[in-house]
């Protein structure tokens, strides 16, 4: 794993996104630190709102607007990218850095065969004829695979099942040969089977390439399927950053917990109501002070009213990170639930000696 | 295509059978046609007489068939005026396929211009310049704008003719002529177009595929041209097709009169202001049938233009 590799292919600092609306400032993403090293995939987990999405987006310019408000670096390749001009960013945009939606549906432009659409983003960045990249972009869909590549160049997305436009997406995402990939949600529309398929073009992509890869979800499966390592975000905040084994075996922040407590077992009582963390996320117009996590936390007591840095709190697990002040020690107690990980019910008072 | 074409056809059939059968039992509710013809101091045999002629005592569907039979073997005559009315229709028709075709074009382009103008800048002064603009061009009436026109650029400053129209076998001559009408006519499009064109973009501008185009390193101005106004233009072209068909019809009834233009929108107003019944009866299929080639026109656009849509 490449999780210690000298210079990390990106690299973000503090990144601190908000957006000014009608109703006061929206903090989306709240002080977000992490890397990602070539060949690694990080998975950035956490719920709907949590600020998944926006940090992905906003490392390629495309939050980008009048009322948005950005604090913190994020390099690329020596590239300063939150604070980089318009050119700069599309330069990047698709060659460095390239990305791949969650609704293939209609990410793809209506009007456009496939085909063109493939051709557009090679010919922006490179200077070959059009022939030569359409050579290319049947390269890329079988690579994909999409069968009949040369025939399928010239559908229209509409043609095409969700899956198809998917493998379309990331064809034209791979087309210029990023080093770093975004994958926001790319499996969450699909069903099952082709989730599993567009999982093994990612890694392929991977192995073949070395290209990094971050890759949001909020599907705990996808991510034990691929991730190298794991960011879990809440409510605009990282609360627990660790490699897969950390977060799946070792989880250190309550909402970890629920998480994991979340997942759906083949082999659970079907009689039971599917486990779930009870409560909303915050608004993020009025955020709870200190831990953003302490309404819905079992396990909350008194210092949770502080903000908790995200720092290293196990001396021998140099790879964790987390925000929470619970004491190390008792977290192995308080987060087994039955035989399984998961966070307790708020309904029985827990009580945590500090 | 050729399910398309007869279908299409098929269907104006019935368009126009339904707008005749409609115009004729209306124009029939005007009261006694007979009485009218014959004038305010007719006797009652006079009136006997004129009904006879014209055939006004037998059955409303024999009368109907006559008329229709008229009008489509060409012998369709004016009542009042005694004119054949088609050898007048295709007299008047050029002017108004000069109006209609070049007030047409340069309102389409004109309205992709500022309505994509005023969505780049919007909420900016551009915008709010072109949208009290686009307004104030809505709210000009064609006879007070036309009026304005002929007496400063017309008679004050005699730029342009004072109206009339001149054949295109004088082309300048055709041109001058009709500066004037043309841009009356579109002044009151492009206000309309370029406000339907401007939301039309700042919705489309929200879409995911501009959000992957963008993504794809493409400049803003690459975005707008290849992406977001591409998918914009489908609903103008079909407000396009079918304002075309109205006024290819005739309906540019006050440009035509404040200019003069002697146009088919011209004689429809004489039409009505003296009651003559078969000359507007021909007027209106006229519409009917420019209206339906329009639209079908119109589908063919849209199909090239969005590709979802198929023909047949």
């Amino acid at each position: 794993m490449s999780a210690d590799a000298p210079a990390p292919l990106l690299d973000v600092e503090g990144l601190k996104v908000s957006f000014a609306t009608e109703d006061g400032i929206v903090r989306a993403v709240d002080g977000v630190s992490f890397t990602v090293g070539a060949g690694e995939v990080v998975a950035v987990v956490g719920e709907s709102g949590s600020g998944k999405s926006v940090t992905a987006m906003t490392l390629l310019g495309l939050t980008r607007g009048p009322n948005s408000i950005f604090e913190g670096t994020a390099t690329f390749e020596g590239t300063e990218l939150i604070g980089a001009s318009g050119k700069q960013l599309q330069r990047i945009r698709g060659a460095g850095i390239a990305m791949v939606f969650q609704d293939p549906m209609s990410s793809l432009d209506p009007v456009y065969r496939v085909g063109d659409q493939i051709v557009e983003q090679i010919r922006v960045h490179e200077k070959v004829s059009k022939a030569q990249a359409m050579d290319r972009a049947v390269e890329m869909m079988e690579r994909v695979g999409i069968p009949r590549a040369k025939e399928r160049l010239r559908s229209y997305p509409h043609e095409f099942s969700g899956g198809m436009r998917q493998r379309v997406m990331i064809a034209m995402a791979l087309s210029c040969s990023p080093r770093l990939l975004l994958a926001d949600e790319p499996t969450t529309a699909l069903d099952v089977t082709i989730q599993a398929q567009i999982l093994d073009e990612m890694r392929t992509l991977r192995q073949e390439s070395g290209a990094g890869i971050i890759l949001v979800t909020h599907d705990l499966g996808v991510v034990a399927d691929i991730a190298d390592r794991v960011i879990v975000m809440y409510s605009g905040r990282v609360v627990e950053q660790g490699t897969l084994d950390d977060i799946f075996y070792n989880p250190q922040h309550p909402y970890t917990w629920g998480l994991l407590g979340s997942i759906t077992r083949i082999d659970a009582d079907r009689s039971q109501r599917l486990p779930a963390i009870a409560g909303m996320p915050p608004s993020v117009l009025r955020a709870p002070k200190g831990c953003h996590f302490r309404p819905r936390c079992p396990h909350a007591f008194d210092k949770c009213g502080e903000v908790p840095e995200l720092e290293h709190r196990q001396p021998d697990v140099p790879t964790s990170l987390d925000r929470c002040w619970l004491p190390v020690a008792d977290k192995k107690r308080l987060r087994v639930i039955g035989d399984q990980i998961g966070l307790a019910e708020p309904a029985e008072p827990e009580t945590v000696s500090a | 295509m050729i399910r398309f074409i007869v279908r299409r056809i098929f269907a104006a059939f019935f368009v126009i059978l339904a707008v005749t059968i409609i115009t004729f039992l209306l124009l029939g509710a005007l009261g006694n046609p007979a009485a009218r013809l014959a004038g305010r101091n007719a006797n009652a045999a006079e009136i006997h007489l004129i009904t006879v002629k014209y055939g006004f005592n037998k059955p409303i569907w024999v009368q109907y068939y006559n008329t229709m039979k008229n009008i489509f073997t060409g012998k369709a005559y004016s009542y009042q005026q005694g004119f054949n009315i088609l050898t007048e229709v295709k007299h008047d028709y050029p002017a108004t396929l000069s109006l209609a075709f070049g007030a047409g074009i340069i309102w389409l382009s004109l309205s992709v211009l500022v309505g994509t103008l005023a969505a780049v800048y919007a909420g900016r002064l551009t915008d709010r310049v072109l949208t009290i603009v686009a307004m104030a061009g809505v709210s000009f009436p064609p006879f007070f704008l036309g009026a304005i026109f002929l007496y400063f650029l017309g008679y004050k400053l005699n730029w342009f003719p004072l109206g009339g129209y001149a054949s295109l076998n004088h082309p300048w001559q055709w041109f001058k002529h009709l500066v004037l009408p043309w841009a009356t006519l579109s002044i009151l499009f492009i206000g309309f177009y370029s406000r339907v064109l401007r939301s039309t973009i700042l919705d489309n501008t929200n879409e995911d595929y501009v959000r992957t185009a963008h993504a794809k390193g493409l400049s803003d101005n690459q975005v707008l041209r290849r992406h977001t106004l591409r998918n914009s233009m489908i609903p103008i072209i079909s407000l396009w097709g079918l304002d075309m068909g109205q006024l290819l019809g005739g309906g540019a009834i006050l440009t035509e009169t404040v200019f003069n233009l002697q146009g088919v929108g011209q004689l429809a107003a004489t039409a009505i202001g003296s009651l003559d019944v078969i000359t507007i009866m021909v007027i209106v299929i006229l519409t009917a049938i420019a209206v339906v080639l329009l639209s079908a026109i119109v589908d063919i656009l849209y199909a090239v233009l969005d590709p979802r849509i198929r023909l047949g």
